[in-house]
């Protein structure tokens, strides 16, 4: 069962993967889970279903329930499929400090959906994450694997609007 | 040493220990959830915080070394401070549902919380709840109430050997759970009962039965396998309402398995005897003890002495196992036998004393080199299984020679998955022989002429004979093999070649019991000489007794070939069974039922595989007019007017018993076998006998029944042996074995060798079937 399992990883995400594995000692392959969770999660569009997680454990002879672990420890991983584009706001004490609350309540406005929620269109996921590291420039959230920072009304629209 | 100070007072710690163990040691508590001596250090409750001399912050003492010169105080008031914030943080969001939480009485939380919790919750805001999946049939969850100590999680790592539980999300959604609501399947699970500080994980079959202030405890042992297992059965008005575990480190440490937990659900069970009953023209009849045990000895005494046999149950107790074989020994027959699971004889007057580890229990974790020939160990021992574990996590090789893949708990090291396990033996036995030198005796070089060696023989070989402490250890599988003489010789040679201990994982609870008090053909209590060879089972079946006397024993479930044992009970003329249960069967081919108390109800003493013997009272009361069965075994003897049967409690039973065995013979020379037994060709079928099957007791334990360790009757093969017997795409076939048959589901198992049928034996589906190793046919259903 775990070499069916294995197969739902691509032959492209498994040398990925083995990339990772080769930083690490032979016996040490679970060190490479963060880095294959996140391999996978982009071969599915953005988000890991459960035999995706399951395939992962299998290749690195992990325990299901440890990769588990670590996929719902970590917010930049997804359990459920996502929209388009993935807009993580942080509320963490900086950016809430900052203003935060009005960046989220914007968002939710101008979307129409509440945080954890995507849009109908399937266009954005909204979500509420911790501490990104950007806090000099709170408030802040992370777009498709880019930072905006000194986040204001005025300067989402106009991010969102150059959006497809 | 280390010197440190906890409390003032001068402590000398164990170098590179903690400071709560030091502080344990010491005689000093302090207060802890996820501390556990058996798991790994989580640190993660902060229950234990104590204030060390010149550290700015509190510190927890379970994952705090101590150092030269330390000094800690567990009561000062920053220590307290900082245990009653902890405490307030974890009581936050726990339910205040103590009223209805079965650990109410016997919780660490509600203990600590009187001493360390205030009055009143600061706390007026919503509290989280958590989901709180089904586990299975033995373990109830109530998420909501659970602390996060992770012992749960760790136990199943780290012992259990399945990280079937897990701590999924992050902070506030952290909660406990297994992946995709599976069930836990593990042999060990119940332990985390035991474990599980709160009322999060439960006893189910013992929920909302009885509160821990109600019960009475008892201290006895587990008669399901050779480990002999501490627990302590606690019973309400006589009533026996749980078993939890009972450290002794030598034996289970703190560990049972799911077995000796829930087994006793078995014991209100509707075959239960209450009654003696005999049989009038083919009616039963309940009567007095008086009128049973008079039909039951004249019954018997309508035959001559050796035509009459007894078959006892592997778990009865050594009382039981001595006063039976005094009895029919007394009366002139030595045809008794307990060895029901076995089927090979031939070198029964050269084996010791009695089927024995070789080595105490606790050694096994020290072992670098282990092989297993012939054991699915986990489900046989699973503690002996969890000890070599440990071995294995320490770094050592065990090595199996199995009929069937079977899934361990540790990776094995080499595997040879045959159903030729002698001749698998006898590679590893060439492969140790390969340039040395050592003399072996004849029948041994000539039997390893043409066997072939392959590479992982070489390394089996290899392995073992590097080992510091190296073992090779015998299981059910080999014990009940056709070839088992053989089986033994040859282990014994590799053993005694690659300087290994040799080692019997003894089927059923008290093996070692039975053949030291004499419930065999061919020795008496104490190993002494029998008075005359009796008939092993095999002989009895095949000379047609027509009288038989059963101590503890169905038969046609726990004897190896169920067809055998069925058709001899039914031809029997007349048949007594002393048994806490009947079966279906049994009420069809038996005369008069004794009905026997069981372990749990009667004063007795088990023999471990270690040699150790456990003594126990009873812990409930038997129901109805069922006696213990010694008391039984020992009126009848009364009655039959033989010497010997004068005792007034078990205790005194036991005294003879130990002062028969208190000089046992050395090991007679070992048995050589002449020619090597072949196996038949064609399809041939494995007959284990599964964890829940293995006595009576536990074959109506209705929650182990409804585990997915019960979920075995089906009729498996490999996909290269169902493409070739045209079984690929079958749903269900007919195994035909001898003159029985069964039509079950069939199953695609890649565990098995080529040309082998697996389905195991002790199932109500395989009562008719003959036994292991022998050749089936399968046909379409
Ligand atoms: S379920 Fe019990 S043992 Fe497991 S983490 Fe929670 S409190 Fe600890
Ligand atoms: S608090 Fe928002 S980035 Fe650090
Ligand atoms: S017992 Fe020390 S942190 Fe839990």
């Amino acid at each position: 069962m775990s070499e069916k399992m294995i197969e739902l990883l691509s032959g492209e995400s498994r040398a990925d993967i083995d990339r990772w594995i080769a930083k690490y000692p032979p016996e040490q392959k679970q060190s490479a889970v963060m880095a294959a969770l996140r391999i996978a999660q982009e071969q599915n569009g953005g988000w890991l279903t459960e035999e995706l997680i399951q395939a992962v454990a299998a290749y690195l002879a992990m325990e299901v329930m440890a990769v588990y672990e670590v996929a719902s420890f970590y917010s930049m991983y997804e359990l459920k499929p996502v929209g388009k584009h993935k807009i993580s706001v942080c509320t963490n004490i900086s950016c809430m400090l900052c203003g935060s609350d009005q960046v989220v309540e914007h968002l939710q406005q101008r979307l129409g959906i509440k945080l954890g929620e995507t849009t109908a269109d399937n266009r954005f996921t909204l979500k509420e994450v911790e501490c990104l590291g950007a806090c000099v420039n709170a408030p802040m959230f992370e777009l498709n694997k880019n930072y905006y920072e000194n986040l204001t009304p005025e300067a989402i629209d106009a991010i969102l609007d150059g959006l497809d | 040493m280390v010197n440190i100070e906890i409390n003032g007072k001068p402590v000398a710690a164990r170098e590179g220990s903690m400071l709560l163990e030091a502080a344990d040691e010491a005689g000093i508590t302090i207060p802890r959830f996820c501390y556990h001596s058996k798991l790994s250090i989580a640190a993660s409750c902060r229950m234990c915080l104590v204030e060390v001399e010149k550290v700015p912050k509190p510190l927890p003492a379970c994952a705090t070394p101590v150092s030269e010169g330390m000094k800690a105080y567990t009561r000062s008031p920053r220590a307290i401070a900082a245990q009653r914030s902890v405490m307030e943080f974890l009581l936050i969001n726990h339910p205040l549902d103590c009223p209805i939480c079965d650990q109410g009485g016997e919780c660490e939380l509600q203990e600590m919380a009187l001493g360390y919790g205030n009055d009143v919750s600061r706390y007026a805001e919503a509290k989280r709840v958590v989901h709180s999946p089904d586990l299975g049939p033995l373990i109830a969850t109530d998420m909501s109430r659970c602390i996060h100590c992770t012992r749960c999680v760790r136990f199943g790592e780290e012992i259990g050997g399945m990280m079937e539980l897990g701590a999924p999300g992050r902070g506030e959604h952290m909660h406990i759970a297994t992946y995709m609501e599976h069930s836990v399947d593990s042999e060990l699970s119940g332990n985390v009962v035991d474990l599980c500080p709160v009322g999060a994980l439960t006893s189910k079959p013992y929920r909302y039965s009885a509160r821990p202030w109600e019960l009475q405890s008892h201290h006895t042992v587990s008669p399901h396998d050779c480990v002999g297992t501490n627990i302590r059965l606690d019973s309400r008005s006589g009533r026996a309402m749980r078993v939890v575990a009972r450290d002794n480190e030598a034996v289970n440490e703190c560990w049972i398995a799911d077995r000796d937990r829930f087994s006793y659900t078995a014991l209100e069970h509707e075959d239960r005897l209450r009654k003696p009953q005999i049989k009038r023209d083919g009616v039963w009849q309940e009567c007095d003890w008086d009128t049973a045990l008079t039909t039951a000895v004249e019954g018997l005494k309508q035959f001559a002495a050796d035509q009459l046999g007894a078959l006892a149950a592997y778990g009865a107790t050594n009382e039981e196992h001595f006063l039976l074989q005094r009895l029919m020994r007394g009366i002139g027959s030595a045809n008794i036998d307990h060895r029901l699971r076995q089927q090979d004889f031939r070198d029964q007057n050269e084996q010791g004393p009695y089927p024995a580890l070789g080595q105490p229990i606790a050694a096994l974790e020290q072992n670098d080199a282990v092989l297993l020939v012939g054991s699915n160990i986990r489900k046989e021992q699973p503690l002996l299984a969890q000890r070599l574990r440990k071995a294995v996590r320490g770094g050592a090789r065990v090595m199996a020679i199995n009929p069937v893949d079977y899934a361990m708990a540790f990776t094995l090291a080499e595997k040879r998955i045959a159903l030729d396990l002698v001749s698998e033996l006898l590679a590893v036995a060439k492969a140790l022989l390969e340039g040395s030198s050592e003399a072996v005796p004849q029948w041994l070089t000539t039997a390893i002429v043409g066997v072939a060696v392959e590479e992982s023989h070489r390394a089996i070989a290899g392995t073992l004979r590097a080992g510091k402490q190296a073992s090779v250890l015998l299981g059910a599988g080999a014990q009940g093999h056709p070839a088992a003489a053989e089986l033994r010789a040859v282990a014994n040679l590799i053993a005694s070649l690659s300087g290994a201990h040799i080692g019997i994982l003894a089927e059923g609870g008290n093996a070692a019991g039975a053949a030291l008090a004499g419930c065999l053909p061919h020795r008496g209590a104490g190993c002494q000489a029998s008075d005359g060879i009796g008939l092993d089972w095999k002989a009895m079946f095949a000379a047609k007794l027509p009288g038989y006397l059963l101590l503890g024993v169905e038969p046609e479930y726990d004897c190896i070939d169920s067809a055998a044992a069925l058709q001899a009970m039914q031809e029997a003329r007349f048949v007594v069974a002393i048994n806490s249960y009947a079966s279906v069967a049994m009420r069809d081919y038996a005369d008069v039922l004794l009905p026997a108390a069981t372990f749990a109800e009667t004063a007795g003493s088990l023999v471990n595989t270690e040699g150790q013997w456990q003594g126990f009272n009873g812990a409930a009361t038997a129901p109805g007019e069922a006696r213990p069965a010694w008391k039984i075994l020992r009126v009848l003897g009364n009655l039959f007017d033989i010497n010997g049967f004068e005792q007034n409690s078990a205790e005194e039973v036991r005294a003879e018993l130990e002062a028969a065995c208190a000089q046992l013979p050395a090991a007679p020379a070992a048995w050589q076998p002449k020619a090597m037994s072949r196996l038949p060709a064609g399809l041939l079928r494995i007959a284990d006998v599964p964890i829940y099957a293995v006595d009576a007791m536990v074959r109506r334990a209705a929650p182990l029944q409804t585990t997915a360790d019960a979920d075995l009757w089906q009729i498996r093969l490999n996909s290269v042996t169902a493409e070739k017997a045209g079984f690929s795409s079958v749903v269900e076939a007919r195994l035909i074995q001898g003159a029985g048959e069964v039509v079950l589901p069939l199953l695609i198992d890649e565990r098995l060798p080529d040309n082998a049928v697996y389905l195991p034996a002790g199932l109500s589906a395989t009562v008719g079937l003959g036994g292991g190793f022998a050749a089936v046919e399968l046909t379409h259903a």
